[in-house]
C-alpha cells in the first residue's frame, strides 16, 4: 500500500491537468449536442457515437488531401449534419422509433467511417502539417484558449437558435408534440433539423479531437453518447447546486460544457491513481448510473409503497407504546 | 363556415376490436354558429374533433372550411384554421415554456418558423393586454412558466391561444371537465365572452347537459357514430334537461352516469 502511495507522482498529475482541461472543452461542444437531443428534444440519440467518428475521419482524410486544418472543420460539421439527417429521416419518415434509428445510423455509420479513412486509423502527419488544436504541451494554453472561444461561440449560437421562431418551435416539439402540431408546427421537420444540428457539433467536436490527438481512429466514437450524457448530467446537478434557481439557460449551457471539464479532470485523475484504462469505459458507465439514479431513488424514498408501510409501522408501533404506558 | 360531407371512420378495421367511431356524418356551421355536442361515452363527439383537427385522415367524406377542402390536409397545416383546447389542461400548453413564449408560437401558427427571435418586445407587451383581461393575475408573470399554472390557468390560457389569432373554427373538446365547478364555470364565461366578441364558429363537446343548453345557438346530439338530434335556435332555447334525456332513450342510447348526473 505504502509502496503504491509513494509510486503516485504529484507533479505529473499537475502536468497532466492542461490536457484534462483542453479534452474536457473539445468533448464540451460533443456534450452541447448531446443536450440538444437529449434535453431539448427529448430525443435520446445513439448515433452520435457514429458521427463523432465520422468527424474526425473527415477531418483527417481531408487533411492528408492537402486542406488546411481550420478548412476541414466545417466540413466534419456538415458530414454530422448529414448523419443526423439520417436518423431524422428513419425515425420521422419510416416511423423507427428513436433509439433504434440512432442505433442504425451509429452502425452503418461505423461501415462508412473505414470507407472514408481506407482502414481502421489514419493520423495527422507530424510536421507537415500545422494543427491549432495541439496537444503539443507547448502550445496546451493556444489549444486551450481557441477551444474555450469555439466553446462560447457554440453556447452564444445554441441559445440565440433556440430563442429564435425555429428554436422555440423545437423546444415545443420536444415538450409536447401534440400540442405543437395543434399550434401549426411541423414536428417531424423540427426533430430533422434537431438531429442534423447536433450531429454536426458532435462531428465537429470528433474533428477538433482527431486534430488534438493526431490521429482518427474508427473506434474513438465509442461510447460518447455515454460521456456526453455524463457532461450533460453533471453539469446540471453541479449547476443546479450551485446556482439553484438563478441556472438560467446560458448558464445551463456553460455548465454542460464544466461537467465535460470535471469528467476529463476525474478520468486523468483516476488513471493517475494507475487505475487501467481499459476499465474506464466502466466507470463512466457506472458514474452515469448513479447520476442518473440519484434523483429517481430520492422521489422514491418519499413516495413509495414500501416507505408509507415503513412510516406506517412506525407509527402503529409508537401508538401501541403509548397504550402500554 | 364549417361543413362535413359524408365523413366515415373505422378504428382497427378487420379486427375482433373494430369501431365504427363516425359513420356517414354530416354537419353544417354556418359562420358565427355556437354548436354544443353530446352524447354518451363512445359516441363519437371526440372522434368528431379530431377528424376536424387532422388527427388522422378520415376514411371516406370531406371535411370544408370557409369552402376549402382541408381533408387531406396534415394535422400542422390544419392547424392555420383552428383553435383548439383540449379536455387535459396539460396537453394544450408546453409546460417548460414561458406564458409568453406559448403565446407567441399560438400567434406563428400557419406562419413559417423564421430566425427571427421568439417573442418580440412589442408582442410581450400586447400578451400582456390579452391575459389582463383573463383577470387570473397572470399578466405579472409573463416569464413563468407554464408548468406551474393550475389546470384553469392553463386552460385560461389555451382558451386564450386557442383564438388570439382568429381561427375559422374552434374547437373545445370538453375543456372544462377536467376543472373544479368554480373553475369550469370561469372558464366556460371566458369562452363565451371570447366567441361572442370575436363571433366564432365554434364546436364544444360537453358531459354536461346544462352547459349544452345554456351555451351556443346550436345543440347535435350524437350516439353510435351518428348525429341522432340537431336543434337551433329558439327551439333550443326552450330546452330542458328532460328533454334531452328522453331524446336519448328514443334513440336506444346508453346514458352515462356523468350525463345522468350533471
Amino acid at each position: 500500500m505504502a509502496a503504491y502511495f509513494a509510486s503516485l507522482n504529484p507533479t505529473a498529475l499537475w502536468n497532466a491537468a492542461p490536457g484534462g482541461l483542453a479534452q474536457g472543452l473539445i468533448w464540451g461542444i460533443m456534450a452541447l449536442g448531446v443536450y440538444l437531443t437529449y434535453r431539448v428534444l427529448n430525443f435520446a440519440d445513439l448515433s452520435v457515437d457514429g458521427s463523432f467518428a465520422t468527424g474526425g475521419a473527415v477531418a483527417v482524410m481531408l487533411i492528408l488531401q492537402g486542406w488546411s486544418p481550420e478548412a476541414v472543420l466545417p466540413v466534419a460539421f456538415l458530414s454530422g449534419v448529414a448523419a443526423g439527417f439520417v436518423t431524422g429521416i428513419l425515425h420521422v419518415w419510416l416511423g423507427i422509433p428513436d433509439i433504434l434509428a440512432g442505433i442504425l445510423t451509429q452502425i452503418s455509420l461505423y461501415s462508412i467511417n473505414l470507407n472514408i479513412m481506407g482502414k481502421a486509423n489514419q493520423a495527422v502527419p507530424a510536421g507537415a502539417v500545422t494543427v491549432h488544436f495541439t496537444s503539443n504541451i507547448r502550445y496546451l494554453g493556444q489549444t486551450i484558449a481557441l477551444t474555450l472561444i469555439v466553446d462560447i461561440v457554440i453556447i452564444g449560437v445554441f441559445y440565440w437558435f433556440l430563442g429564435t421562431e425555429t428554436g422555440s418551435a423545437i423546444r415545443a416539439t420536444g415538450i409536447n408534440p401534440h400540442m405543437s402540431r395543434a399550434q401549426g408546427i411541423n414536428t417531424g421537420r423540427m426533430k430533422i433539423i434537431a438531429l442534423a444540428v447536433s450531429n454536426g457539433m458532435v462531428a465537429l467536436s470528433g474533428g477538433i479531437l482527431a486534430e488534438y490527438q493526431g490521429f482518427a481512429d474508427v473506434k474513438m466514437g465509442q461510447g460518447s453518447i455515454v460521456i456526453g450524457l455524463a457532461a450533460v448530467i453533471i453539469g446540471e446537478v453541479i449547476g443546479e447546486a450551485v446556482l439553484g434557481k438563478r441556472l438560467g439557460f446560458i448558464l445551463r449551457l456553460t455548465f454542460v460544457v464544466i461537467g465535460a471539464v470535471i469528467y476529463y479532470f476525474v478520468y486523468v485523475f483516476v488513471l493517475w491513481l494507475k487505475f487501467p484504462a481499459d476499465d474506464m469505459k466502466l466507470l463512466t458507465a457506472i458514474v452515469v448510473a448513479i447520476f442518473l439514479a440519484v434523483p429517481y431513488l430520492k422521489e422514491m424514498r418519499k413516495t413509495s409503497f414500501h416507505a408509507l408501510a415503513r412510516r406506517n409501522s412506525r407509527a402503529n408501533g409508537s401508538a401501541k407504546e403509548g397504550k402500554e404506558n | 363556415m364549417l361543413e362535413l360531407k359524408n365523413i366515415s371512420k373505422t378504428f382497427n378495421a378487420g379486427t375482433i376490436n373494430e369501431k365504427k367511431a363516425l359513420i356517414d356524418v354530416s354537419l353544417k356551421l354556418n359562420d358565427g354558429d355556437f354548436c354544443t355536442v353530446i352524447g354518451g361515452n363512445g359516441a363519437g363527439k371526440s372522434t368528431v374533433m379530431n377528424a376536424v383537427a387532422g388527427v388522422w385522415p378520415v376514411d371516406s367524406g370531406q371535411i370544408l372550411i370557409d369552402g376549402e377542402d382541408v381533408s387531406a390536409l396534415p394535422e400542422f397545416k390544419r392547424a392555420v384554421y383552428l383553435g383548439r383546447v383540449f379536455q387535459d389542461p396539460m396537453t394544450g400548453t408546453a409546460g417548460d415554456m414561458q406564458i409568453d413564449e406559448n403565446m407567441a408560437l399560438a400567434a406563428r401558427r400557419g406562419q413559417k418558423r423564421t430566425l427571427r427571435w421568439g417573442v418580440s418586445r412589442k408582442e410581450e407587451a400586447e400578451y400582456r393586454e390579452l391575459v389582463k383581461r383573463l383577470d387570473l393575475g397572470l399578466e405579472d408573470r409573463m416569464t413563468s412558466k407554464v408548468g406551474l399554472l393550475s389546470g384553469g390557468q392553463r386552460q385560461a390560457l389555451t382558451l386564450l391561444m386557442a383564438t388570439m389569432k382568429k381561427p375559422k373554427v374552434l374547437l373545445l373538446d370538453e375543456h372544462t371537465a377536467a376543472l373544479d365547478p368554480k373553475t369550469a364555470a370561469k372558464v366556460l364565461e371566458a369562452t363565451d365572452r371570447i366567441v361572442g366578441e370575436n363571433k366564432l364558429t365554434t364546436l364544444m363537446v360537453t358531459h354536461n347537459m346544462h352547459d349544452a343548453i345554456a351555451h351556443g345557438n346550436r345543440l347535435i346530439m350524437m350516439s353510435n357514430g351518428r348525429i341522432i338530434y340537431d336543434v337551433a335556435g329558439e327551439e333550443k332555447k326552450k330546452l330542458k334537461v328532460q328533454d334531452l334525456l328522453q331524446k336519448f332513450e328514443e334513440a336506444g342510447g346508453e346514458l352515462s352516469d356523468r350525463m345522468a348526473l350533471s
